[in-house]
């Protein structure tokens, strides 16, 4: 187990930190506190508060700080690390924390009377403690002693005083390396053996230290210590380092060091000869004064763009997405206009058109210019009141009025908020009414608004419906204004089949993404192109119905009959079904998000924001590598708050049933003795026809069959949404579209890694046939595992009403707090559900298109009418059910 | 049946039913029309402050009408009956002068307490009785400053509040009570006081006593006092190894019962609630009726919220005996397992699991 590392807060440290321990010392403790509060807004989990200095009053200063810490909520939230080498100064802290504090720490320096002592103190005072690897002996240096000594402190602690094992934490002593004396040359690898040792052998005990010890020969060149904090956290928390003391949000990303370097970081950490040949050390002191200062990494932000005039610090400002300083240079630009309105028109506005710019010429990308919008909006409200003030003051003119929606049913919005985001930043007013809304809705705000555009989003098939829906209605109610669709599942083949041929009276347009947007509205609206552009999408859309209806035609497909004989066939004569550990449905929840945060597949993330390629190389990207890293730090940054805050509660609940496939069915049965059947999962199987051998597939042929064997199968039902909608609102209240999006983004992310990292749980323990499965985030993201988590309304199982099935046999509402719209998207919107197959042979496939005959059986089977089985199964259907009519007709 | 097997009854009879414990002291004393020279008697005749609303001497003072209070709420159905002390510590009674009587009333709120419930086990043998020593909390804190212009002030000290709650469980301790009761938890670090002060009792040799931890809510924002949401609560005083985790005071069941929903699922140990009979009404009286009481209290037993139920402010004996009536014969909350994790707290919650 791997799990998420727990920053500690290293800067109010008095025997770390100069800056500090002057302040302290001067009793300046409002400064002071500022420096707490910092390390706790940059991530830090835990702050560490250490007095120990000769000169101070160390007892009283405890006292002071923590009581004066407890009077800071945003402060006083996180848990205290109170560090002193002195037991008196620790139980003066211990007084005044009322959380549970760690207490940084205690050791058998001075024999067990006293470690006993000071164990049973922390037993009633209430702390976890940090056991430094101490001794009688004293410190220990290798592997072999600080192991030795922790597993002693381990079995004292546990059984003589009843220590509880998970409120350990040792620190196995992190000493400095490359320090020119060869017996220092191992330290950094025998703290990482001890760590791996400890954890395996002393069950709950924790890792931690304190990390800056490492680099200490390397004083005065922070970018080359920060890189071997890096390196040595990379190399220690893989061995299973749990928190350590670090300037939290200060270490560079270990793929973001540069490559020369870390090699030869590495080779002293890990005590490797170098490639090249000399000792580790003293290549790394070679390289080291190349980097020092390099690239004014040392020198914090570059502020010389503060020097510059105001419009173009603005520009600045859009274009970096920098919100520090916008609303002085707002005010100083308002103080110049005439109207304050000029400043939205002149200087905002030509900032907003650089940012255009870069991103038609794809020198900027999305989340750049999301957070581009963000500063555009705080700017905007610095100027609202005074804008609200003027009496006479005329309405800021739009480029043009934007009703957006996510349809009837629907419940996803990331594509919709980022397109209403760029075009915001393109001086379009943009009005949202936000998911699930009905088209009556729509279409009276529309009115109300007067809006120039109507645009449709949407993610599930069942969605795709409810445009053409929207679209016969805006035809029925005399609508002219251009329509616009987008989302995840629609298509241009879509809109111009189904959606297009609805609307006659104004034109329609399939928007493939956002960066499409801006120049798909501006055409529609401006007077001079928009005849132009509405002509040449209609001739698009025409072209595009005739080669689908030629498509149509040559496709074969197998009959049902033919497809069922091509079943893919399993010799079930050597195969025995594993049962599960349990019949039935096992709620799973509050499931740990920081466990879910190590199984996150990141590939997805970055496209959600168009930004294309596998991660991680697509950090190194020539072309948007800059944008994924500043958007990856953003996320990383978002996560560790979402895990420490709980911003989202993630429920899941799993299930097995005894279960034999009838033709396509997969029955369940109550229970083993397989008298009473449970409930019915109806599968669809390909048409499409297929070269000898090939097997047209339906999931009930990865079953036995009645009568053949007793089989199971598993259905999972998992949410990481509770709290998204919350989170997302307050983000975007605030004018934070930004975080807003990113939020949403990550929750998605979040209930896509419970769905793997359950399925992993039913694999190797749930249902147990993978046992020996090893963790490997690369084999979990490519699929390399035994079995498949398929969902309804994906290819396997495009019906979206199987979901119905599924939240009835996993109780998923009770057990989880999800559920259903009437489309079958799943409430909260960052939700997974599916069925489990462990068959070795199971996999993946696409249904593909289906025919007349089969639409009709599965009708019969699901006792639906066959217009109804139509319906729901629109986009798969191989053939146009109102043609089919006229020609019965 | 000696103390042990008291104890050893009381965690029987947890396993097997919801614990009725009683209800409000305070408006009852006040129904009893006392007058100042009820609260003097013959002990405190010529002291010189005045006395009426120190409801605790009244354990020295009129220790009958005490006795009668415990009767009453025994009658009406409740396992456990609280000792008259909420306030018996030197710094409480430093109110009225009274620091020199601490120890003799927390000895007899005890004795009388501990004679009512083993009447009441005579008579009726498989119910036994039981008595929780209450802690109450104090009026000066140690996470908030007493002083708004200094954040960093105190007007008491660790080591004090210590002292005090020391002197108040020793006796407690000595006069009979079955298990200790630290309650209307305003500040998580006065309870960490008392929760070490019981602790270190075992080493004068005292036979260890289950504890009952008992928080309050103080509003809508679902955060103690001192700004602890409720799992940082649990996780700030789980280390006593608590019998029972709990809410009382300040809000009524409606309001009280999303954070006794938290605990519920939180904790590995018994869950105990007694809210005020609902809000109170622009007189300061409580308006819930004993149905009411009752009905709601009957759906969180429903639900598998609970372990022991009772009253705070506002409720009566006929409040009491209507819960007593509205949760009998269903089943006790079932005690999860949690699995381990290091968990710390500051006003929230921190796992590391």
């Amino acid at each position: 187990m791997r799990p998420l590392f727990v920053n500690i807060g290293e800067r109010t440290n008095v025997t770390g930190s100069a800056r500090f321990r002057k302040l302290v010392a001067d009793g300046d403790y409002p400064a002071a506190l500022a420096v707490a509060r910092q390390q706790v807004e940059a991530g830090a989990q835990v702050i560490d508060v250490n007095m120990d200095e000769g000169l101070l009053d160390s007892k009283r200063a405890m006292t002071t700080f923590l009581n004066l810490i407890a009077a800071e909520p945003d402060i006083a939230r996180v848990p205290i690390m109170i560090d002193s080498s002195k037991w008196e100064v620790i139980e003066a802290g211990l007084k005044c924390v009322q959380g549970k504090a760690i207490v940084n720490s205690i050791s058998l320096k001075e024999g067990e009377a006293k470690f006993f002592d000071q164990a049973r103190a922390c037993l009633r005072y209430g702390a976890a403690v940090v056991v430094m690897a101490f001794d009688e002996q004293g410190q220990a240096d290798t592997a072999r002693r600080k192991v030795e000594i922790c597993e002693r402190a381990y079995h004292l602690l546990t059984e003589k005083i009843g220590f509880p094992a998970e409120d350990i934490i040792f620190d196995p002593n992190i000493f400095a390396v490359a320090t020119g004396i060869e017996e220092h040359d191992n330290y950094a690898v025998d703290f990482i053996e001890a760590t791996r040792l400890i954890k395996q052998i002393l069950p709950y005990a924790r890792v931690s230290g304190g990390v800056s010890n490492v680099s200490f020969s390397f004083r005065g060149n922070e970018p080359v210590r920060r890189a071997i904090h890096s390196v040595f956290l990379y190399h220690a928390v893989a061995a299973g380092m749990d928190m350590g003391i670090v300037n939290a949000g200060d270490l560079p990303l270990y793929d973001d060091i540069d490559p020369p370097l870390r090699e030869a970081v590495e080779d002293v950490i890990l005590n490797r000869r170098p490639k090249a040949g000399g000792s580790a050390t003293e290549r790394l002191v070679d390289l080291a004064p190349t980097y020092k200062g390099a690239k004014g990494q040392d020198k914090g932000p570059d502020l010389a763009w503060r020097s510059a005039p105001v419009a173009q610090r603005l520009t600045h400002a859009l274009v970096h997405g920098i919100t520090e300083f916008i609303e002085a240079d707002t005010e100083e630009a308002r103080l110049a206009a005439q109207r304050p309105l000029h400043v939205i028109e002149g200087p905002l506005m030509d900032g907003m058109n650089v940012v255009g710019d870069l991103f038609g010429a794809g020198k900027m990308f999305l989340p750049q210019v999301v957070k581009s919008a963000r500063v555009m909006k705080q700017a905007v409200a610095w100027l609202m009141p005074f804008m609200e003030a003027e009496k006479e003051g005329a309405p800021r003119r739009a480029a043009g009025r934007i009703l957006m929606a996510t349809v009837k049913g629907d419940v996803h919005d990331i594509g919709k908020n980022i397109v209403g985001v760029v075009l915001q930043c393109n001086n379009y007013e943009v009005i949202d009414l936000g998911v699930m809304v009905p088209c009556d809705r729509i279409l009276d705000e529309a009115l109300a608004h007067k809006v120039d555009i109507v645009g449709l989003s949407g993610l599930i098939t069942p969605s795709l419906d409810e445009m053409v829906f929207v679209a016969g209605e805006m035809e029925r109610r005399g609508f002219a204004i251009p329509l616009l669709i987008g989302g995840a599942t629609t298509s241009r083949t879509h809109t111009a089949v189904k959606i297009e041929p609805a609307y006659r009276r104004g034109s329609t347009t399939y928007v493939q993404d956002a960066s499409r947007a801006v120049s798909v509205v501006s055409g529609l609206l401006s007077p001079s192109e928009r005849d132009r552009h509405q002509a040449a999408t209609r001739d698009e859309y025409v072209r595009i119905r005739e080669q689908f209806a030629r498509s149509q035609e040559v496709k074969a497909r197998a009959s049902l009959a033919q497809a069922r004989v091509s079943r893919f066939s399993i010799d079930w004569s050597d195969y025995e079904p594993p049962r599960p550990g349990f019949v039935g449905a096992r709620a799973f929840g509050p499931y740990d998000l920081a466990d879910l945060a190590r199984h996150i597949d990141w590939t997805p993330f970055f496209a959600s924001w168009e930004l294309v390629g596998r991660f991680p190389a697509i950090l190194d990207d020539d072309v948007v590598g800059k944008a994924a890293r500043d958007l990856y730090a953003d996320a990383r940054a978002m996560l560790d708050r979402i895990i420490a805050e709980r911003w989202f509660e993630a429920r899941g609940v799993a299930g097995f049933w005894p279960a034999n496939a009838d033709g396509d069915d997969i029955v369940l049965y109550t229970d083993d003795s397989r008298g009473t059947e449970l409930a019915r999962l109806f599968t669809l199987r390909q048409q499409m026809a297929k070269g000898e051998g090939k097997a047209n597939l339906a999931l009930a042929d990865f079953v036995a069959p009645v009568g053949v064997k007793p089989d199971y199968v598993g259905a999972f039902a998992v949410t990481a949404g509770h709290g998204e909608l919350e989170v997302a609102k307050r983000f975007r209240d605030a004018g934070d579209d930004y975080s807003a999006i990113l939020a949403t983004a990550l929750a998605d992310r979040l209930a896509e890694a419970f769905a793997e990292a359950l399925h992993r749980k039913v694999r190797t323990e749930l249902w147990g046939y993978a046992p020996d499965e090893r963790f490997d985030i690369d084999a979990l993201v490519t699929e390399r595992y035994r079995g498949i988590r398929p969902a309804p309304g994906y290819p396997a199982q495009p019906d979206h009403t199987e979901k119905a099935t599924l939240f009835r046999l996993l109780d998923a509402e009770a057990n989880t707090g999800m559920g259903l719209t009437e489309s079958f998207a799943m409430t909260p919107p960052a939700s997974v559900s599916g069925l489990y197959f462990a068959h070795p042979q199971a996999h993946y496939f696409g249904v593909g298109k289906i025919d007349r005959d089969q639409v009709a059986d599965y009708a019969r089977r699901k006792g639906w009418d066959l217009a109804t089985a139509e319906r729901w199964l629109a986009p798969i259907l191989n053939y146009d059910p109102a043609r089919v009519r006229e020609a019965a007709a | 049946m000696n103390r042990t097997e008291r104890i050893a009854a009381l965690k029987a009879a947890a396993k097997t039913r919801i614990l009725i414990l009683d209800g409000a002291w305070g408006a009852m004393i006040q129904r009893k029309g006392l007058t100042e020279a009820d609260f003097r008697g013959e002990r405190f005749k010529h002291h010189t402050v005045q006395l009426k609303g120190d409801n605790d001497i009244l354990c020295l003072t009129r220790p009958d009408v005490i006795a009668e209070l415990h009767d009453a709420y025994f009658a009406a159905g409740a396992d456990i009956s609280e000792t008259n002390t909420f306030s018996s510590t030197v710094i409480a009674q430093a109110d009225y002068a009274l620091e020199g009587a601490v120890r003799d009333i927390n000895l007899a709120g005890a004795r009388i307490a501990r004679a009512a419930a083993d009447r009441w086990t005579e008579r009726t043998p498989d119910k036994p009785r039981f008595v929780a020593g209450s802690i109450g909390p104090l009026n000066r804190m140690l996470s908030m400053s007493s002083d708004v212009n200094d954040p960093g002030a105190r007007s008491v000290t660790f080591d004090q509040v210590y002292d005090a709650y020391l002197e108040q469980v020793r006796a407690l301790h000595e006069g009979g009570v079955d298990l200790f009761l630290i309650e209307t938890i305003t500040d998580t670090l006065n309870c960490k006081a008392a929760i070490k002060a019981i602790l270190d009792l075992e080493d004068e040799g005292y036979e260890p006593l289950p504890i009952w931890i008992s928080g309050t809510i103080t509003d809508r924002s679902g955060r103690t006092l001192s700004g602890q949401t409720v799992e940082a609560f649990w996780n700030s005083v789980k280390h006593a190894r608590p019998f029972a985790i709990g809410l009382n005071c300040a809000l009524g069941a409606e309001l009280m019962r999303p954070h006794i929903a938290e605990l519920a699922r939180l904790t590995d140990t018994l869950v105990a609630a007694y809210p005020n009979a609902g809000l109170p009404n622009a007189f300061g009286e409580y308006d819930e009726t004993p149905d009411q009481t009752g009905c709601m209290l009957h759906e969180w037993a429903e639900s598998g919220l609970v372990n022991i139920l009772g009253g705070c402010c506002g409720t009566t004996p006929d409040h009491i005996a209507h819960v007593a009536e509205a949760v009998r014969g269903l089943a006790p909350r079932q005690v999860p397992e949690r699995g381990k994790a290091l968990r710390l707290a500051g006003l929230e919650p921190f796992e590391l699991a």
